[in-house]
């Protein structure tokens, strides 16, 4: 019996961006680098440089990045069509 | 440990197949800083499967034993011999596993497993209902809660799988949620320092599920924390303790009133005054319990 395997793959479900509907922006400027906004993405799509940086290719735009950030740093914004 | 120093390794990649705002893959993420890659999931019939997206690709950079819904404990059981005799005790077979498939149909595989002494992790993520097939309820369903199948609220009060876990006397349990990572990850990564059978339960709000918006997945959690709803503890070799947000609770922080998370939730939308009585002395109940052990 063949076994079915699976390989780890980016974007397993495709560009998870485009079920967005509202966009996140980061203010870098009010940024205080707590990085809370990295830890609780379920998606991982903020990566680690300098200041906080959102992939917007898989970002699904769940809007916890700008609800758990302490200092109002990233809003949400609808996103044009 | 502050958040900003826990682990950049990622194993979930982007652009896997969770709803947007997924309490899951928060828990899984964190926790997978602290198992790291030397680990092997077994994961069955849940959210989780679906969320590592379509054969033949997967959303997980780490090997996962997909297995039938009641038999997550009895597959890493196999899968802890095999690492046994194949001379690899360096990776962890952890099993994760959603509440439905831990509290009721997986319960014997588990409570089996657990008595053997099997050496393995197993973690149960519990949204308080089988999510994955559409909102049903669960054994870990609270009292009141709205689910396709106790649409006028259920009339059981949840039943705790830790304290089940803890009668066996296994060498680690522990409970945690998505909105105290540090939290998390300390209780995941002893728990991988560890041997034998070892049990964590992260308590996972699920936006669809419980009707709330996708963006207070965090809040949701701690909001359950600082009224008491759920409890944060660690027992560790028959030892114990409160940790985190629940320990200030327990010596002495008022307990937020249950309303503020019941409210936001639509799941509880129907509830009367009888029902919020019920839900308050369940409550009080379970902490004048804590208080004395
Ligand atoms: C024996 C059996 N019964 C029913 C099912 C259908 N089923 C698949 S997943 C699931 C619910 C899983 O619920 P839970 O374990 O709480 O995980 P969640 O979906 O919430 O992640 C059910 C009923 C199944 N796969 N196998
Ligand atoms: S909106 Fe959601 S998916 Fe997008 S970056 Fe923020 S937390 Fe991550
Ligand atoms: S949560 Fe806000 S302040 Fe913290 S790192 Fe993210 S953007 Fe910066
Ligand atoms: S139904 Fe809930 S637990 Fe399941 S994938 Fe969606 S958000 Fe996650």
């Amino acid at each position: 019996m063949k076994t079915a395997i699976s390989l780890p793959t980016l974007g397993a479900m495709g560009k998870t961006g485009t079920w967005r509907v509202f966009r996140p922006i980061i203010d870098v400027e009010k940024c205080i680098k707590c990085w809370r906004c990295w830890i609780f993405c379920p998606d991982g799509v903020i990566s680690r440089d300098d200041y906080p940086t959102i992939d917007l290719e898989y970002c699904k735009g769940c809007g916890i990045c700008a609800h758990e950030c302490p200092v109002d740093a990233i809003k949400m914004e609808r996103e044009k069509k | 440990m502050a958040i900003k120093d826990l682990p950049r390794d990622e194993y979930l990649l982007k652009g896997h197949a969770a709803c947007p705002g997924c309490p899951i893959t928060v828990a899984l993420r964190i926790a997978l800083k602290a198992l790291g890659n030397k680990t092997i999931l077994v994961i069955p019939a849940c959210c989780s499967s679906v969320i590592q997206a379509l054969y033949p690709k997967s959303g997980f950079n780490v090997p996962i034993l997909n297995i039938a819904f009641e038999a997550a404990a009895a597959g890493a059981s196999g899968v802890s011999a095999a690492l046994k005799k194949l001379d690899k005790t360096d990776i962890t077979p952890v099993v994760w596993a959603g509440d439905g498939g831990s509290y009721d149909i997986g319960i014997q595989a588990l409570s089996g497993a657990l008595e053997r002494g099997t050496n393995f992790i197993y973690i149960c993520y519990n949204n308080q209902m089988y999510s994955n097939t559409g909102i049903q309820r669960s054994g870990a369903t609270p009292y009141g809660a709205w689910t396709t199948t106790t649409w006028t609220g259920k009339k059981e009060h949840q039943k705790e799988l830790g304290e089940i876990v803890r009668a066996h006397h296994i060498p680690y349990v522990a409970t945690a949620t998505i909105s105290y990572p540090e939290d998390l990850y300390a209780k995941v990564l002893k728990a991988k320092n560890m041997k034998g059978p070892r049990y964590i339960e992260i308590f996972a709000p699920c936006p669809p599920g419980w009707r709330f918006d996708m963006s207070k997945t965090i809040e949701m959690a701690r909001l359950a924390v600082e009224t008491g709803a759920w409890i944060l503890y660690e027992e560790i070799d028959g030892q114990f303790a409160f940790t985190s947000y629940s320990k200030k609770i327990l010596e002495g922080r008022d307990r937020k009133p249950i309303e503020e998370w019941l409210q936001l939730q639509g799941r509880f939308r129907h509830l009367t005054e009888d029902d919020m009585k019920k839900i308050n002395s369940h409550l009080d109940e379970k902490w004048n319990q804590y208080k004395k052990s």
